[in-house]
């Protein structure tokens, strides 16, 4: 959409921008109130005009169609052509806006969530006559889930409901009632017919009731400055600046927050602390200006007092307020892709400047997009929406969407196709939703007690690494035999060393899961877990799981890490593990007592290359531990 | 704290775009056509990376019948920026004479543009590639992503175009495939302007309002060059006070009549225009939807 400037624009560089979408279909006249909006506000090409003109004169009338103005996109849909967001740009003496307008019914979730993910407000349209339907209230929902801070409610076509203001406060009553549980923190209420004018940029004469703002000045006026973030500083380190020795600079754009120079700040994920040198911003000319403090949305470079290796991704924060430092995490999800979810395939996590690998280790529940209740979980299809859990291969540094826009979203990535399937929101995890909703405090110092010993810190201080090693083999391979006994060897040198195998986990912490294939695979999620906090706490594990199947191991070895991953292989033939048989498994296998009984009736994936691979069949326990034990000394030198 | 201005808000984000587009891409490339929205393009570059130098090489697209005043300025920006330049024209289609007289502005585009545009991103394998575009040019452009996909054969298809949320841009490609990014897609033909003015960039003298010779055509004012008669022959030049508000090849860009002879002057008179700055360009008027044409065949 072309926009000429307003004659009155004399001072157009230092407008602000308002960024806002409309929802609404078709029939709620939402293409009449952009073309109402556009064509009064002065924002409509003279030689436009006369083509709608013209188009009205052919049909016989005399009334121009100002839904034409926006109906461009339409022969695109005809064509069969998906357009998820078309965005316009318009501008009065006192502000800038950018439309993000979000046609089509087919893939309505993931285009208004598109839509809705930068703006700073949603204008959506109801009808007067039908009033507040299962429609208005997806959409606001939407708008709400996108985090977006102030609804419009135009209530539009009230010409046709005899400019009412008993229908008008029946409408206004419906939504405030629904409304009160999105916590959208505005919402205002406007009749409004934008086929006759009304109200949409200038005042109605036909509802004298009405005393309010009409679309527009509301639109003009809107206070937005607030809506940033300014307690929390977060810098995702975008791009490192190093053209010269004596040059080393972080480029990037601030999340949120605020910064000075001379702050103490300390780096995600190394934990090194530095203080602000200096903070460039791009001023007049191509060399920037130096300043001394950069808000929320500036793109800066920042210099630190000392030299500290730092990365893109990196995060620079403050030392007494950092965000969430994890690999798990929950999240609302609008599911993208056109092939549904799936909980086996390591999708790319996208999330501020940082990339990782990521899991949906579970999945909540899903919201049915009719009804908004909660329907129980299930992989999401394409334009679903649900709550689900999300593990990482590294850590991410995450507020929850509702405390910061910026640090609390994220992209997966399918790692096949590299389509975007998946936009999320993280929740804090443990709260209720109710309370995220209403809490706008601070984000609180959560992870500060984490912050204070580094792993760097902890591995000086025991003079080694921390591993873990992996025994997979068959049932009777040895593997608990040769645990125990690497166990006694490694704590006999003085090493803090634990054996975790499914017995002592079964027991407490995985008790209540069974042996489908599903508790199976969350039960080595755990074991994995809790190896993976043990060696960061500097205790070596030694894990001895059957694990038959490669993608669990695979998971374990990110969790764990793969410079402490150890997977050693008993390759021991089946057939002598039958012949042991220590706890006369394979017989009640083969009786058909046991079901999925690995070796007999349930495939084992062998290891493509293990750290080491032992055959008890033909080595015996001493050497096998010997094996073993070389092999953890030499991995845990520093 | 002070809200930003407008230009201020724009300037950030299209330095974060550049910065991403440094950080996700190997080979990047800086399409610079010589224009206005170029001259911006290349000050944010500047802008996104200084003190370094920008990290992308630069690509002209030459169809050889761009005017004389753009190769002049080209090569002295070129310079002053120490611009790693690279100019490709599709030389065999030269060769063979191709002009828009002949062949109609649209093959004659497809061949010195889009062919040669997409051989240069080829040879020189290129995976992603910087482009002036502006969402509010052309209405075709209203969807388009600022991580705009291209298949393997350079081609865009409408259908297979990634979500864009927040500010979360992806780059990943397979091999083959390439990336057009457009950093200036919230910008307006007036926000240009006012930063050109507030920067003090250098444009090309063409855009500045002087007596040009010119044949008028209804309301178009079509250039005379000296050296090529074909814009001339047969018709009744005059000499019009005038300038440009895009510029392209001689044979497809219109002047408009002005008498805006400084940066003021042309701020002052954008303020107040009524039609589209595509509209001087004789190349959209070939059939309708020509740009999206153009696009899906690889066209920035």
């Amino acid at each position: 959409m072309m926009s000429p400037a307003p004659a009155a624009d004399q001072n157009g560089s230092h407008l602000s921008i308002l960024r806002f979408s409309t929802a609404g279909s078709v029939d709620d006249g939402k293409s009449t109130l952009i073309g109402r909006l556009l064509h009064d506000s002065g924002n409509v090409y003279e030689d436009h005009l006369a083509a709608l003109e013209a188009t009205a004169k052919k049909a016989g009338s005399t009334r121009v169609s100002l839904a034409l103005l926006t109906d461009g996109l339409k022969a695109e849909r005809e064509q069969g052509i998906t357009i998820d967001v078309a965005y316009r740009y318009f501008a009065t003496p006192r502000r800038r806006f950018i439309l993000a307008d979000s046609p089509g019914h087919v893939q309505y979730t993931r285009n208004m969530a598109t839509g809705a993910s930068t703006v700073d407000l949603t204008i959506i349209l109801v009808d007067a006559r039908t009033g507040v339907i299962e429609q208005t209230k997806r959409h606001a929902f939407i708008t709400a889930l996108l985090g977006v801070p102030r609804i419009v409610l135009a209530v539009n076509k009230m010409d046709l409901v005899g400019y009412s203001q008993d229908r008008f406060e029946e409408i206004v009553a419906d939504f405030t009632e629904f409304s009160a549980k999105l916590g959208v923190r505005e919402i205002k209420f406007i009749p409004v017919s934008a086929l006759e004018g009304d109200n949409v940029v200038e005042r109605s004469g036909k509802m004298p009731w009405y005393g309010g703002e009409t679309v527009l000045e509301h639109l003009e006026s809107v206070y937005i400055a607030g809506d940033q973030n300014l307690v929390d500083f977060r810098f995702p380190v975008q791009y490192v600046l190093n053209p010269n020795q004596n040059f080393r600079g972080y480029a990037g754009t601030v999340a949120s927050g605020l910064v000075r120079v001379g702050e103490e700040v300390v780096v995600l994920p190394s934990l090194a602390k530095s203080k602000v040198k200096s903070i460039a911003v791009p001023g007049k000319g191509v060399k920037g200006a130096q300043i001394p403090e950069a808000t929320s949305r500036d793109a800066v470079v920042i210099q630190l007092e000392h030299q500290i290796d730092i990365s893109r991704g990196d995060m620079i924060v403050r030392p007494k307020n950092v965000p969430r430092v994890t690999t798990q995490f929950d999240a609302m999800l609008v599911w993208m892709g056109d092939v549904p979810m799936d909980t086996a395939t390591r999708y790319i996590i996208r999330h501020t400047a940082r990339e990782s690998k990521a899991y949906i280790s579970g999945i909540d529940y899903k919201i049915d997009i009719h009804t908004l209740g909660r329907m129980d979980p299930a992989p999401l299809a394409s334009n679903e929406i649900g709550r689900v859990s999300i593990s990482t291969t590294t850590p991410l540094f995450v507020d929850p969407y509702q405390k910061n826009r910026s640090t609390g979203n994220f992209i997966l990535i399918d790692p096949v196709s590299f389509l975007t399937v998946g936009a999320g929101m993280i929740i804090d995890r443990g709260r209720s939703e109710g309370a995220e909703l209403e809490d706008g405090e601070a984000a609180p110092n959560l992870h500060h007690e984490v912050a204070l010993v580094t792993q760097r810190e902890r591995e000086l201080r025991s003079g080694r690494k921390a591993v873990t090693v992996w025994l997979t083999g068959l049932s009777g391979s040895g593997k608990s035999t040769i645990a125990k006994a690497v166990e006694r060897s490694i704590f006999d040198d003085g090493v803090p060393v634990y054996f975790v195998d499914g017995d002592n986990l079964r027991t407490g912490l995985n008790k209540g899961l069974g042996f489908s294939r599903e508790d199976r695979s969350e039960n080595l999620r755990r074991a994995a877990e809790v190896a993976a906090l043990m060696n960061e706490a500097g205790v070596t594990v030694i894990c001895a799981f059957i694990s038959p199947y490669a993608a669990d191991r695979e998971r374990s070895r990110e969790i764990i890490g793969k410079e402490r991953f150890l997977e050693v292989y008993l390759s021991t033939p089946v057939s002598v593990c039958e012949e042991r048989d220590p706890h006369g498994l394979y017989r009640k296998a083969r009786a058909g007592e046991i079901k999925n009984f690995t070796g007999v009736n349930d495939p084992y994936e062998v290891p493509e290359s293990p750290a080491l691979r032992i055959d008890t069949a033909a080595k015996s326990v001493e050497n096998s531990v010997e094996e073993v034990v070389a092999l953890v000394v030499n991995r845990a030198s520093l | 704290m002070h809200l930003p201005s407008h230009l201020e808000q724009l300037e950030a984000e299209s330095i974060y775009i550049m910065r991403e587009v440094a950080a996700q891409f190997e080979r990047p490339v800086l399409m610079y056509s010589v224009g206005k929205d170029s001259s911006c393009l290349l000050r944010l570059a500047q802008k996104a990376f200084y003190p370094g130098k920008i990290p992308f090489t630069a690509l002209h697209v030459d169809t050889s019948y761009k005017f004389a005043e753009m190769y002049d300025f080209r090569d002295r920006m070129a310079k002053e920026v120490g611009l790693n330049l690279i100019v490709h024209r599709n030389e065999p289609a030269l060769k063979d004479n191709a002009n828009p007289y002949e062949l109609g502005t649209q093959r004659c585009c497809a061949l010195l543009k889009t062919g040669a545009l997409l051989e240069a991103l080829k040879k020189h394998e290129f995976d992603a590639a910087i482009g002036g575009a502006r969402r509010e040019e052309e209405r075709s452009r209203a969807k388009e992503r600022v991580f705009s996909f291209r298949d393997k054969h350079g081609q865009w298809d409408p259908r297979s175009q990634r979500p864009e949320l927040w500010n979360l841009y992806n780059g990943k490609l397979a091999k083959g495939e390439s990336m057009r990014v457009f950093p200036l897609s919230n910008w307006t033909e007036q926000d240009i302007w006012n930063y050109i003015l507030q920067e003090e960039i250098p444009i090309v003298p063409l855009y500045y309002a002087k007596k040009r010779k010119v044949v008028v055509r209804g309301n178009m004012l079509i250039p005379v060059i000296d050296s090529d008669p074909r814009t001339y022959q047969g018709h009744k030049v005059e000499e019009v006070l005038c300038r440009y508000r895009s510029l392209g090849c001689y044979h497809c860009t219109g002047a408009v009549r002005s008498d805006a002879d400084t940066l003021e002057k042309i701020v002052d008179e954008m303020t107040s225009v009524k039609t589209s700055e595509r509209a001087t360009r004789i190349i959209d008027f070939d059939t309708d939807g020509s740009m999206e044409l153009k696009k899906r065949e690889g066209y920035f």
